[in-house]
């Protein structure tokens, strides 16, 4: 039985709907992480939630409680913002400390708390620093310890950690990460970044144009993903879309065989191609390689450390092809002609919906 | 020393002979009537219990006024900056107008609107068939109040809206989902984010209240004299400008602590508090209550102009009905006084002291905001804290130096117009300052480097690029030097020559006469005032630099 219900939920502003007919639902002490590019309607559905909107239509439930209409502070949530919102006027302990005053409780019970709170997210001693005081990473902690503070019921992320450089983001998602699940509050965490959300989250909800496209955990995810677009936010390479035909599936770049029998019966129908870029190799002269070789020009080389990303242009598409170092492969330029083989099991098709 | 760091001089030159060198002579002034002791003037002002009560009577009737002023225009700033509705900017300029407008206009604005033949008490005696006007607040400290809340409140508006309209809505919204009452998010979030705003905009509500003449000279009488008048009074009349230049030298200590706590609080407002562009912030909602509420803003404010409409009105009523009789009346010199102008002269002294107080300015202003926008270096403190100077020293107190300086020679300017244009330049440049400096600061640095790269003197780079982009700052200072101008009363009224009256000092002069024919005189002159200001006004308010920044 899921603790928070999102049923049909639509919101439009000016210029349009920001969130159209959407449902989703959180198991309680779950984290789930809300995927999608900026601008998708992810941070509409979160203040829709908050209260901070009012939907149009659809309806927002708690704990089997329906909110329509409850005001952010009656509903016991927590929301922690892009940009944090820290009080500025106010020092650590000052911040920590509001949602507790707020609910008047006694002053050495919010002193206990407040304390406890800044020894959960390491910040103990900062108590009375003032906030422009404190470096990137410990506004986040500072943010999270006040949104902590009031034991939300549920709590939401709005990108925290966006402003922040990549070390430094890494080992905050972790440790914030170990910090909800001890405490066991049912949390979303809304990014546009996948890996954060691999991170982060216990099941992944992925948003385009205000709409849920796929729930649903990491593994479910990648096993299935529903559209060319949930692929390509998952953040795999090789996504082309091809037809079932009677020799195998026509894609841009070729034919391959389907080796599912069900899947061969659906003639004419649309399946996603996946295409495991570290799978391909490049056929070398006088070198044997399994599977039958495609005939491309080099488009690009994209040196990454590493690792090169080569992207070889083939037929209508392009394919991309991992190359490890001390691979000849590495010496290849734009313009030269190569053969890729493709291995039967880098292939992976997946039936779309009519 | 480059070319280029050299103009400063020119300002420097400027500020030495025509501010620093009056104000030794008022130090002066006030020291060298009792050479043994030294404080001779301020002991006898201390120990005198009139000047006490003048002192005392100026603070706490700028205290009062504050506070109205403050009550009228924290309302109408949350309006202006969390709600969004049709014909909005239209009302904030018009909000803004009673502070443009002359003193000396706004003082007969209410003369017009609640004076003895005012436009409210001959309505009211009309209806109520009364034989007395029902409302006697002429010569009481109500009128002064009004007046003042009435000149000020849009300084209030507008810094404080400003401010909130870029307040992060996010730190409310935070403070809600902590579980905070909208009454607790105001006390503890919103009101102290906002303090240095309120504080800062009444501290400078709380100067000019401090310093007001014209209102208080003209509505309130000589029972209700502040520092300004009493100075003005020991100068004009009673010849006593030792006492005078004490008063002066007091005064100017109180301004310079208003001066010293408003810079203050300003930095703080400008660092403290992250904002955000305003777009994000208003709110579009609107009920059925909320529209109501906005149309009685509407009218609220049209109120708040009625001293200007009234002001019109009176000028062209006569005899139960209307005409021009006021304003014909004003060609001839019934009483054959020898002070009596033609309004054609009086006019065109004022337009023609305003273009050249407007060319001053412009110069100065523009050379020191360069100045103040550089680098900074050690020890540029003295010279920044100079340049604006000048803000802190009231306009009886600028027309008493000038007075007691450039009597003799080398520089005996009693004669000469020109001693008046550099009074009203002095109060003028550092609005000039204040709009182009903004402007200035915003300006990357970067253009300026890329057209010396590409081979521009410094000459063509000042015409092609910073000329372009400071022209809507330039624009807007120079027509805030020419208003300042029009207006200018204080130093005017110690400085002037008969044949140079411009038309706030003929609009007194007027007033100063008994008879019925006088006063209507007076109404009319001022309306042609109050539109010649307005008119500067409305041409550049399409031309506004930015919002942020406030005056």
């Amino acid at each position: 039985m899921p603790i928070l219900e999102v049923s049909n939920i639509s919101k439009s502003f000016s210029d349009g709907y920001a969130v159209y007919d959407v449902s989703l639902t959180a198991e309680r002490g779950e984290i789930v992480g809300l995927l999608g590019p900026s601008g998708c309607g992810k941070t509409t559905l979160l203040r829709l939630v908050a209260g901070l909107e009012q939907p149009d239509s659809g309806s927002i439930s708690f704990d089997g409680v329906t909110l329509d209409g409850m005001a952010p502070k009656d509903r016991g949530f927590g929301l922690m913002f892009q940009d944090l919102a820290l009080f500025p006027h106010m020092d650590v302990i000052g911040n920590v400390s509001f949602g507790l005053r707020m609910q008047h409780l006694a002053k050495d019970e919010v002193r206990q708390r407040v304390d406890d709170l800044l020894g959960v997210v390491d910040l103990t001693g900062y108590g009375h620093r003032k906030v422009h005081e404190l470096s990137g990473g410990e506004r986040q902690r500072v943010a999270l310890a006040r949104s902590l503070a009031p034991k939300p019921k549920l709590l939401m992320f709005d990108e925290p950690f966006g402003s922040l450089d990549r070390g430094l983001r890494e080992s905050l998602q972790t440790e914030v990460r170990a910090i909800l699940k001890e405490i066991g509050v049912t949390s979303i965490y809304v990014t546009h970044d996948r890996d954060e959300a691999f991170a982060m989250a216990d099941s992944i909800v992925i948003m385009d144009k205000g709409s849920v496209v796929q729930a649903g955990t990491a593994q479910e995810l990648f096993k299935a993903p529903r559209s060319e677009l949930v692929a390509r936010s998952l953040g795999l390479k090789n996504v082309m879309l091809g037809t079932v035909a009677t020799p195998g599936v026509e894609s841009p770049i070729g034919v391959f065989p389907i080796d599912d029998p069900a899947l061969g019966n659906n003639v004419g129908a649309r399946v996603l191609v996946l295409i495991d870029d570290r799978q391909v190799s490049i056929k070398q002269q006088g070198g044997s390689a399994e599977g039958p070789a495609l005939e491309g020009i080099v488009d690009s080389i994209q040196f990454h450390g590493g690792e090169s990303d080569l992207v070889i242009r083939i037929g209508e598409g392009k394919l991309s092809c991992l190359v490890r170092p001390g691979d000849v492969s590495m010496a290849l330029a734009a313009g030269d002609s190569v053969s890729v083989v493709v291995p039967p099991h880098a292939v992976r098709l997946v039936l779309l919906d009519r | 020393m480059t070319a280029r760091r050299l103009i400063i001089i020119g300002p420097l030159v400027y500020l030495t002979v025509f501010f620093l060198y009056p104000l030794g002579a008022i130090l002066a002034k006030s020291l060298d009537a009792d050479p043994f002791i030294g404080f001779g003037p301020f002991s006898r002002l201390l120990g005198d219990s009139y000047y006490l009560g003048r002192i005392w009577f100026t603070i706490w009737q700028a205290t009062v006024s504050t506070m109205l002023t403050v009550a009228i225009g924290l309302p109408v700033a949350y309006l202006f900056a969390k709600h969004e509705f049709p014909g909005k900017t239209v009302l904030k300029a018009v909000s803004t107008v009673p502070f443009i407008m002359p003193t000396i206009v706004v003082a007969m604005g209410f003369i017009a609107l609640a004076g003895p033949q005012g436009l409210l008490n001959s309505a009211l005696m009309d209806i109520l068939s009364l034989d007395n006007p029902p409302i006697r607040i002429t010569n009481t400290l109500t009128i002064i109040f009004l007046a003042h809340a009435f000149y000020n409140y849009s300084i209030i508006v507008r810094i404080v809206s400003t401010f909130w309209a870029n307040l992060n809505p996010r730190l409310e919204e935070s403070a809600a989902m902590l579980g905070a009452r909208r009454f607790d998010t105001f006390i503890y979030v919103t009101l102290p984010l906002l303090l240095p705003a309120i504080v800062s905009s009444a501290v400078l509500a709380f100067a000019f209240a401090f310093t007001s003449f014209g209102v208080v000279l003209v509505l309130g009488g000589s029972q209700f004299a502040t520092l300004e008048v009493a100075t003005y009074e020991l100068t004009a009349k009673l010849f006593r400008l030792e006492l005078a230049g004490a008063l002066a030298i007091i005064q100017m200590l109180f301004t310079y602590a208003f001066l010293l706590v408003y810079t203050r609080f300003q930095a703080g407002a400008a660092v403290r508090v992250d904002l955000v562009p305003r777009e994000a912030t208003s709110s579009h909602k609107r009920g059925t209550g909320q529209t109501l509420f906005l149309i009685a803003f509407v009218f609220g404010l049209l109120a708040m102009l009625s001293p200007l409409w009234a002001l019109f009105e009176r000028a062209l009523s006569s005899g139960g009905g209307y005409s021009f009789t006021h304003f014909t009346g004003l060609f001839s010199n019934e009483s054959g006084s020898y002070f009596y102008r033609s309004p054609v002269t009086v006019i065109w002294n004022s337009v023609r002291f305003a273009a050249a107080t407007m060319a001053i300015s412009l110069v100065v202003g523009t050379i020191v905001a360069y100045f103040l926008a550089r680098p900074r270096r050690h020890g540029a403190g003295v010279l920044d804290a100079l340049f604006m100077m000048p803000l802190g020293v009231s306009a009886v107190i600028m027309g008493f130096g000038f007075l007691i300086a450039f009597n003799r020679d080398p520089l005996d300017l009693r004669a000469s117009w020109f001693i008046l244009v550099i009074a009203h330049s002095l109060i003028a440049y550092p609005f000039v300052i204040r709009s182009v400096l903004p402007a200035l600061r915003g300006m990357p640095v970067q253009l300026r480097e890329a057209a010396a790269v590409l081979g521009a003197s410094p000459t063509k780079t000042f015409l092609h690029i910073d000329l372009p982009i400071l022209s809507r700052a330039l624009l807007v200072g120079s027509t805030f030097a020419f208003a300042v101008s029009m207006g200018e009363f204080g130093a005017s009224l110690l400085l002037v020559r008969p044949e140079f009256t411009t038309m706030p000092v003929a609009i007194f002069r007027l007033l100063s006469q008994p008879g019925a024919a006088n006063i209507g005189q007076a109404l009319a002159m001022s309306s042609i005032l109050m539109v010649i200001v307005a008119a500067g006004f409305i041409a550049i308010e399409r031309f506004r630099y930015k919002d942020m920044g406030g005056f």
